[in-house]
């Protein structure tokens, strides 16, 4: 039965227009409705896409599940729907997040919760409208409309420089992303088409492909961020309320890891091979000096804020390595390591900033120093806050160490000294997250409200048990998702190193 | 000789119904109007629907050609006749509270979507230039209505003089175009340049209507006159300048740039590149500093009438097609954003400063958001409406190969983001002053929802509209 629903259009439009339902309909005057009526799309979109993991063919790099209709006949724009092995497990995960956020709105968020509620599920649906879409333009609307929300869940519900911060946000990201959409009308004019499988074909000569090269560059390096153009991100995470905080750092970030892997690589290769020592020199500045920033924070936000940045650091590396890489399998490994980077971290930044959303609804203050002996009244927070910490730090067995394990593998064999800067972050990484870990936890109680906390409430736990389990799954047992995205990185890698230059005619 | 009157039969109609309008006002009896605007709201309606019912798929020379019925005049016509009963829905409660209340502003508006439609089917310089005239007499009265308010008196004359001053500019560069050709008519121009080099003076001929067009469309060098009007001007009257009267003038611009001189196309792309040039970056930057409202979306129209020539640069049907596509919807959202200001005034309380929309987002959510919508869609942003338009102009304009000019207005894009978002963030993040709910009657309430709800549905799905703009420009 299943099969015949546009599953696809579903998990967009039902979270968006169940968010507009709700803002519009019971709102706050009712607003055990608009809970009930919110938990329960995010039950429905995350149901769905776990159905379409589960349906989904893992021995092709087709695409599945693909919905087709005309939208805008005269400039040839369709409304082109599909999901590969890349797009997938981003659409479970952002299902996931969304429905967790909303959980955890339930009790955190104070004023205007319908409104709340209305803004992650249309955030959820936009999402997972980007991972979907198979039409660039189609792909741009969602990016950019995406926005829209969260500009409003920043600037409503935010702290107390939001105004700044979201503006900023939504400024560097629009930077970003409008000369993206130059881009495309060009390469949409030269190939009389919008479809993304159309542009991966377009041949482009070289000149063309650096400038198409550098466009997307500055939308997704400012999306996922890239050193130096990540300044916006430590504002936005520490102003957010914590379900912002979450989807920036869980879903959002990853867009950019997404384009790059389904627009740099496939449709800009001899540009990406012509600068990728540029980017792999940023990376690794991401990760070490974005790394030691991170030691000197003193807000929790901005720490963990800081050290998304150097982890998504290993994203760019993986995705761009495999230009000085030859055997095949090391490339796949490199783009195995940064997937599995992209949704290990997803859950992990997601957890960590659950549990900092509890401490905060709690004492109302995200300042390192302010805390201290913590485990003595919240021991169950404690211990779960140790796995994340340890996940953050890249500890075998947990998701973080993954990704991490594989980029360091492959890049060993394009340039050890690669690996060896790489490496350092599993020093880094160990020292920012446990020493946070230590003063915040450890320690004696440092005043009477620190001794007086209460520990996780059950939904709350229920959070952060589910993220917990999911960490250790991948960590143990990677396999099943890296079997889901492998035949559509190897299509990435195959059209990735073939040169474009002169091309089909 | 019989004569066919009834591909006019729009014109004829709503002639006829202003001018009976006129007599039944006189002796109107009514305080309030209230049959003056009906009747003249009627008029419109049923002038549109004859204008679709005769909606030609062909294009008709007709009158000896100083007459054009095509698509393109026939969608100017139905867009100009929409947005002004919208501009009317506006005004009415507007001026309902101030000393502006007379039947003749109503009337007005009826002459002057007279002229805007012998302007969008005028063949010949002749009745271009009559139907462009009659628009702008129209214009400067209402601009003058205010006459007690010195800013209105102010504006109205700078209006009439820099109208003046463009009128004269249009008329010499046609006598000079008819002193070299000895053509009147639009088609026998086109004719004319197919064969002839075109001379020295011809092509100043060109320049002055070139500068003329300029100055009607506000566009930089000659934008100087745009936000003191906009400003000045009573706000409902400032909202009918801002929406209807530019296709109008779009209108102009394709009959004699598109039409007449397209052979010449190299003599007068030059000219409109460096005025979009500048009209995008100084309206934009300049739009950044403003802290009152409507000098804020007069500067931004002035960066709009910049990114609307980039359509008309390209020089062929795409390109023409996507500026009309942006003119139609950025005259929707510019009603609307005006529109906003009077729904926002209270009692004879103007809202002057960005300041004065504090909070609006609590006071009034639903009001707020059709507000943001607005504003986010002339900063073009998807899912909204401005965001095709934006799209379909930097094609075209890569579509001529310039993409230096692509990537600028792309850039300056994002400054016109800030000072919308500015906007924004008052209605939605800071706090409200006072506690007072904003009230306004239903027919605002229900323009504000038509332009806002037009914003989005047309952002979703722009197909139709695109299509028709497409249709409008077949026969190039």
């Amino acid at each position: 039965m299943l099969e015949q629903l546009p599953i696809l259009s579903l998990l967009i439009w039902m979270p968006v227009i169940g968010g507009l339902v709700i803002m519009f309909g019971p709102g706050d005057r009712l607003l055990a409705v608009s809970q009930r009526v919110g938990i329960l799309l995010g039950i429905i979109t995350l149901l769905l896409s776990c159905w379409l993991a589960w349906a989904f063919a893992t021995d092709t790099a087709e695409m599945q599940f693909a919905e087709t209709a005309r939208w805008i006949p005269s400039l040839n724009i369709r409304y082109d729907l599909a999901i590969d092995g890349i797009s997938l497990p981003l659409i479970v995960l952002t299902s996931l997040i969304g429905l967790l956020v909303l959980i955890s709105a339930t009790s955190a968020i104070k004023k205007r919760q319908s409104q709340y509620f209305a803004a992650v599920l249309m955030m959820t649906g936009l999402m997972n409208g980007v991972f979907a879409a198979q039409d660039a333009i189609l792909f741009y609307v969602f990016w950019e409309a995406m926005l829209i929300p969260m500009f409003l869940l920043i600037g409503i519900w935010g702290g107390p420089n939001r105004i700044y911060a979201t503006v900023k946000f939504f400024l560097f990201t629009f930077f970003g992303s409008i000369f993206m959409l130059v881009a495309l009308i060009y390469m949409g004019r030269e190939a009389d088409s919008f479809a993304i499988s159309k542009l991966q074909q377009l041949p482009l000569s070289l000149t063309e492909q650096k400038w198409i090269f550098f466009a997307f560059l500055l939308a997704f390096a400012v999306k996922i961020p890239m050193f130096p153009v990540h300044t916006w991100l430590p504002d936005a995470h520490v102003e957010a309320p914590t379900g912002g905080s979450v989807i920036l750092a869980a879903i959002m970030l990853k867009m950019g890891g997404y384009g790059f892997l389904r627009f740099s690589l496939p449709i800009t290769p001899d540009a990406v091979a012509e600068y990728a020592y540029w980017l792999i020199l940023f990376s690794l500045i991401a990760i070490v000096y974005i790394g030691l920033v991170a030691l000197a924070q003193k807000d929790m936000k901005k720490l963990i804020a800081y050290s998304s940045i150097a982890h998504m650091g290993f994203v760019t590396l993986g995705t761009f390595i495999i230009v000085y890489l030859t055997a095949s399998q090391a490339q796949s490994m490199a783009l195995q390591g940064a997937m599995v980077q992209m949704i290990s971290h997803g859950l992990v930044s997601g957890a960590l900033f659950f549990s900092i959303g509890v401490l905060y609804d709690r004492m109302h203050s995200r300042e390192i120093a302010d805390y201290g002996g913590v485990v003595n009244s919240m021991p169950i927070f404690a211990s779960l806050l140790m796995l994340f910490i340890l996940a953050n730090a890249g500890l075998p067995g947990t998701s973080g160490f993954v990704g991490e394990f594989f980029v360091i593998i492959a890049s060993f064999q394009a340039d050890w000294r690669i690996s060896m800067v790489a490496a350092l972050t599993l020093i880094l990484a160990a020292a920012y997250s446990l020493w946070v870990y230590k003063r915040v936890i450890f320690g004696k109680p440092v005043n009477e409200t620190v001794a007086r906390l209460e520990d996780v409430t059950k939904r709350e736990r229920l959070v952060l048990f589910t993220l917990a389990i999911l960490i250790i799954a991948l960590g143990v047992y990677p396999q099943p998702l890296i079997e889901i995205m492998q035949p559509s990185l190897e299509k990435i890698i195959e059209s990735a190193t073939l040169t474009k230059i002169g091309g089909l005619e | 000789m019989s004569v066919d009157l009834m591909p006019m039969l729009p014109e004829l109609f709503l002639l006829t119904a202003t001018c009976i309008l006129l007599i039944v006002d006189v002796f109107a009896k009514d305080f309030d109007r209230l049959q003056t605007y009906r009747l003249a709201q009627l008029s419109l309606l049923i002038t549109g629907v004859i204008v679709i019912a005769q909606f030609p798929d062909l294009q008709y020379h007709l009158y000896q050609r100083h007459f054009i019925l095509d698509p393109m005049a026939a969608t100017v016509k139905v867009s100009v006749i929409a947005l002004t009963m919208i501009a009317m829905m506006f005004a009415r409660p507007y001026i309902l509270q101030r000393p502006i209340l007379r039947g003749e502003y109503f009337i007005l508006h009826l002459f002057a979507v007279i002229g805007m439609m012998v302007l969008a089917g005028g063949g010949s310089l002749l009745t271009l230039y009559l139907g462009l005239e009659l628009l702008s007499l129209s214009l400067y009265a209402l601009v003058a209505m205010h006459r007690h308010s010195t800013l209105s008196s102010e504006a109205a004359v700078k209006y009439f003089v820099m109208g003046a001053i463009a009128s004269g500019f249009l008329l010499y560069g046609m006598s000079m175009v008819y002193g070299v050709t000895g053509k009147i008519h639009i088609t026998d121009i086109a004719q004319y340049l197919e064969t002839a080099e075109a001379s020295l003076t011809l092509r100043f001929g060109l320049v002055f209507m070139v500068v003329a067009m300029a100055f009607k469309f506000g566009a930089v060098p000659f934008q100087m006159w745009v936000p003191d009007v906009y400003h000045g001007a009573p706000t409902s009257v400032t909202a009918f300048i801002a929406s209807a009267p530019k296709i109008a003038a779009f209108a102009l611009v394709i009959r004699i740039l598109g039409y007449g001189f397209e052979k010449v196309l190299i003599d007068w792309q030059g000219m409109l590149i460096i005025m979009a040039t500048l009209s995008i970056v100084i309206g934009n930057l300049v739009a950044l500093a403003q802290d009152n409202i409507k000098r804020l979306l007069a500067y931004s129209a002035i960066a709009h009438v910049g990114y609307f020539l980039l359509g008309i640069i390209a020089g062929n049907g795409v390109g023409y097609s996507a500026a009309f596509f942006y003119i139609i919807t950025y005259a929707i959202m510019s009603l609307g954003g005006f529109g906003c200001l009077i729904y926002l005034a209270k009692g004879k309380q103007e809202v002057s400063l960005i300041s004065d929309l504090k909070g609006l987002g609590q006071r009034n959510p639903w009001g707020g958001l059709l507000i943001s919508f607005l504003f986010l869609s002339m900063a073009g942003l998807p899912p909204f409406v401005g965001f095709w338009a934006k799209l379909e102009v930097i094609r075209a304009v890569l579509e001529a190969n310039l993409v230096w000019l692509a990537i600028l207005a792309a850039a300056m894009s994002i400054v016109g983001l800030f000072y919308y978002l500015k906007v924004v963030k008052v209605i939605f993040f800071d706090p409200p002053e006072a506690e007072t709910k904003v009230k306004a009657e239903r027919g605002l309430r229900l323009a504000l929802g038509i332009t806002g709800v037009t914003v989005v549905a047309l952002g979703l799905f722009p197909a139709q509209l695109l299509e028709v703009c497409r249709q409008a420009f077949q026969y190039l």
